[in-house]
C-alpha cells in the first residue's frame, strides 16, 4: 500500500515503513540503543530527503525513549539530577546544531557532514565496543579483574561541584554539561538520540555506575530530541507527521519484541553483535564516500522551501 | 483578373489556415493527492477543426507538453577531495519545472522545428531556464543535462516521442503518466498543432494538482502553525510511547 508523505512529498510503501520501524525497534530493544543511527541512513536509502529524515527521526526517538524511560523510572534507575544537568548542555547543543544544519543545507554540504559524522562516530564506537567485548569474552573464560574506573582525574578538579545521589557521585557540573552539549549538536545534525555516544561518555568520562546510565541517557534524550523536533518543525518545516507515525507504530512494537529476545542472550554476545552491526553501517557509509558515485551530479533543495 | 485571383487564393489560404484549429480536453482537470496517492494517468484527447485536405500539404503533427510548478534548482557536482567524494561546483538553474512531459506524434525534433522550439520552449532542454553559470565552470551545459538525466530516472521528466496517436488527421489522444512524487500546483498543459515543424495552432489549459484531506491538513498546519504542529508531533510520539509501554506491561501481568 503506497502512502504519500505530505511533508517529504514522496510516495512510499506503508508496510515498508512499518517493517523498517519494526526491525530497527527489535534491534533497539535488544541492544538498548535508540536505533536512530540505523534508521536515519535507512530512510536516506529509501529516498526520503535527508532533511526530512533527520527531523522526523528525532520525533520518532521521542516515542521510543519515552517508552523506555517509563520502565527505568519504575526501577528507579534514572539519575534525574544528572539528567537535568546533561539536558541543559543538550538543549544548547541542539539549538546550535539546528542552526548549523540550516546553514550547511544552504551550502549543499549537509549530506557530507552527516555522513562524515556517521562514519567517524560509528567507526570509533563500534571498534571500541568490538574489542572491549572480545576482551570481556576472553576474560570471562579465565579469571578477570574489574577495570579501575574511579580515578581522581580532571573531573574532580573542576569547580561547581554537585552531589548526584543516585549515581553516588560528587563532581563538577562542567563535564556533564559539555557531554550534553556535544551530544545535543550531534542529535540535531545526525538525527540520532546520541545514546550510543552518551552511554560510553557517562561510564568512562563521568564514572557513573552502569545501572543508571541507560535510564538517565534515555531521560535526557527525550527532551533533547523533543526540542530538536520543535526546532526543525519551526525553522526547517521538515518534520513529517505521517512518516513519524508509521515509524513509531512499527518501532514501539518491535522494541518490546526485541527486549524479550535480548533477555535471552548474554551481555557480551549482545555487545559484539551490536558492534558488528555498527561497524557494518559505518563501512557501507564510508564506501559511499570513497567509491566514485555512479551519478556525480545531484539536485539541491529548491530555494525558499 | 489575375491579381484578383491571387488575392482570393491568399485570402482563402489564410482563412483556411486560421480555420485549422485544435480543440482538446482531458480525462480530469484536477488531480487530488490523497494519503494513498500513487500516481495518476491523464488522458488528453482532442480534434482538429477544419483540417485541410490537400494532397500537396504535409501531414499535421501534435505536440503536447505538461509542465509542473517551476522554481530555482541548484545542481551540484561531486569531486574527489582528500580521498572522498564531496560536492564542489554548483550551478543555479533559474527555473526548472518540478515535472515535465512532452509527447508528440513523431520524433520531437521532426515535429517541431528548432525555431518554434526556441519560441515556445517546448523541449525538455528549453523548458529549463538558466541565465548563466558562474565563469569558473567550464561546461555549464553538463549541469542542465545532469538535471534532465536525474529527473528522467525518477520519471519526473519524460520525453514521449511517437506517443500521441493521430487518427485520420483529425482525432488525437495520448496518455501521460503522472508519477506519485508530485508537487502540488497548476500543471500547465500546452497543445501545439504543427505542420512541417511550424506551429499552426495552439491551445493552453491547466491541470490542478493538490493535496486533499489529511495531506492538506498536515501540510498546512506544518507551514502555517509550525509550533503547534511540532507540539502535536511530540504529543503523538509521547502518547504512543506511553501506550506501548502500558500495553505490554498489561500483557505481562
Amino acid at each position: 500500500m503506497q502512502i504519500y508523505l505530505p511533508i517529504a512529498e514522496v510516495s512510499v510503501n506503508a508496510f515498508l515503513l512499518l517493517g523498517l520501524g519494526g526491525i530497527v525497534g527489535i534491534l533497539s530493544g535488544m541492544f538498548g540503543v535508540g536505533g536512530g543511527f540505523l534508521m536515519t541512513p535507512l530512510l536516506f536509502f529509501i529516498g526520503i530527503p535527508p532533511a526530512v529524515a533527520v527531523a522526523t527521526e528525532a520525533n520518532q526517538i521521542v516515542a521510543s525513549s519515552f517508552s523506555g524511560v517509563l520502565a527505568h523510572l519504575r526501577r528507579k534507575s534514572v539519575d534525574l539530577r544528572m539528567g537535568t544537568v546533561l539536558l541543559i548542555g543538550g538543549l544548547v547543543g541542539a539549538a546550535v546544531g539546528v542552526q548549523l544544519f540550516a546553514a550547511l543545507r544552504e551550502m549543499g554540504q549537509v549530506d557530507l557532514l552527516v555522513k562524515l559524522c556517521y562514519v567517524l562516530f560509528l567507526g570509533v564506537i563500534g571498534g571500541l565496543m568490538f574489542f572491549e567485548s572480545l576482551k570481556a569474552i576472553r576474560r570471562s573464560k579465565g579469571d578477570y579483574t574489574v577495570p579501575q574506573r574511579k580515578k581522581h582525574g580532571l573531573v574532580h578538579a573542576l569547580p561547581f561541584k554537585m552531589k548526584f545521589r543516585t549515581s553516588g557521585l560528587y563532581i563538577s557540573v562542567i563535564p556533564p554539561i559539555l557531554v550534553g552539549l556535544f551530544v545535543g549538536i550531534l542529535a540535531a545534525i545526525m538525527g540520532v538520540g546520541g545514546g550510543f555516544i552518551m552511554v560510553p561518555a557517562m561510564i568512562y568520562l563521568l564514572g557513573m555506575p552502569t545501572k543508571v546510565v541507560v535510564g538517565t541517557s534515555l531521560f535526557q534524550i527525550i527532551f533533547v530530541t523533543g526540542f530538536t523536533t520543535l526546532m526543525h518543525a519551526t525553522t526547517n518545516y521538515t518534520v513529517d507527521m505521517a512518516l513519524a507515525v508509521l515509524l513509531i507504530v512499527g518501532g514501539v512494537v518491535g522494541a518490546q519484541i526485541g527486549t524479550r529476545i535480548g533477555a535471552r542472550l548474554q551481555a557480551e554476545q549482545l555487545r559484539i553483535l551490536l558492534s558488528i552491526m555498527v561497524l557494518a553501517v559505518c563501512f557501507k557509509l564510508a564506501l559511499d564516500l570513497l567509491i566514485m558515485p555512479s551519478e556525480l551530479y545531484s539536485i539541491g533543495e529548491k530555494g525558499g522551501h | 483578373m489575375r491579381p484578383f485571383l491571387i488575392a482570393v487564393m491568399v485570402l482563402l489560404c489564410s482563412f483556411s489556415a486560421r480555420a485549422e484549429e485544435v480543440v482538446a480536453d482531458m480525462s480530469s482537470r484536477t488531480v487530488e493527492i490523497t494519503a494513498n496517492f500513487d500516481g495518476s494517468d491523464i488522458l488528453i484527447y482532442g480534434a482538429i477543426k477544419g483540417a485541410k485536405e490537400d494532397a500537396g500539404l504535409a501531414p499535421l503533427d501534435v505536440v503536447i507538453a505538461i509542465s509542473g510548478p517551476a522554481g530555482p534548482v541548484t545542481v551540484r557536482k561531486k569531486e574527489k577531495r582528500l580521498g572522498i567524494w564531496v560536492n564542489r561546483e554548483s550551478v543555479k538553474v533559474n527555473r526548472a519545472p518540478s515535472f515535465y512531459a512532452v509527447a508528440s506524434t513523431g520524433k520531437l525534433e521532426e515535429t517541431l522545428s528548432h525555431i518554434e522550439d526556441v519560441r515556445f520552449q517546448v523541449s525538455l532542454e528549453r523548458a529549463i531556464y538558466s541565465v548563466g553559470a558562474p565563469e569558473e565552470i567550464e561546461h555549464p551545459e553538463d549541469f542542465t543535462e545532469a538535471l534532465i538525466r536525474i529527473q528522467k530516472k525518477k520519471n519526473l521528466y519524460q520525453q514521449l516521442d511517437n506517443s500521441v496517436s493521430l487518427l485520420d488527421q483529425s482525432l488525437f489522444s495520448t496518455t501521460i503518466d503522472l508519477p506519485a512524487n508530485l508537487v502540488e500546483g497548476a500543471y500547465v498543459t500546452r497543445i501545439y498543432l504543427t505542420r512541417e515543424g511550424e506551429v499552426v495552432s495552439k491551445l493552453a489549459t491547466f491541470i490542478d494538482v493538490r493535496k486533499v484531506g489529511l495531506e492538506r491538513w498536515i501540510f498546512d498546519l506544518a507551514h502555517d502553525q509550525p509550533l503547534i504542529y511540532g507540539i502535536l508531533s511530540l504529543v503523538i510520539a509521547i502518547s504512543a510511547g506511553w501506550l506501548a509501554s502500558a500495553f505490554f506491561r498489561y500483557l505481562r501481568f
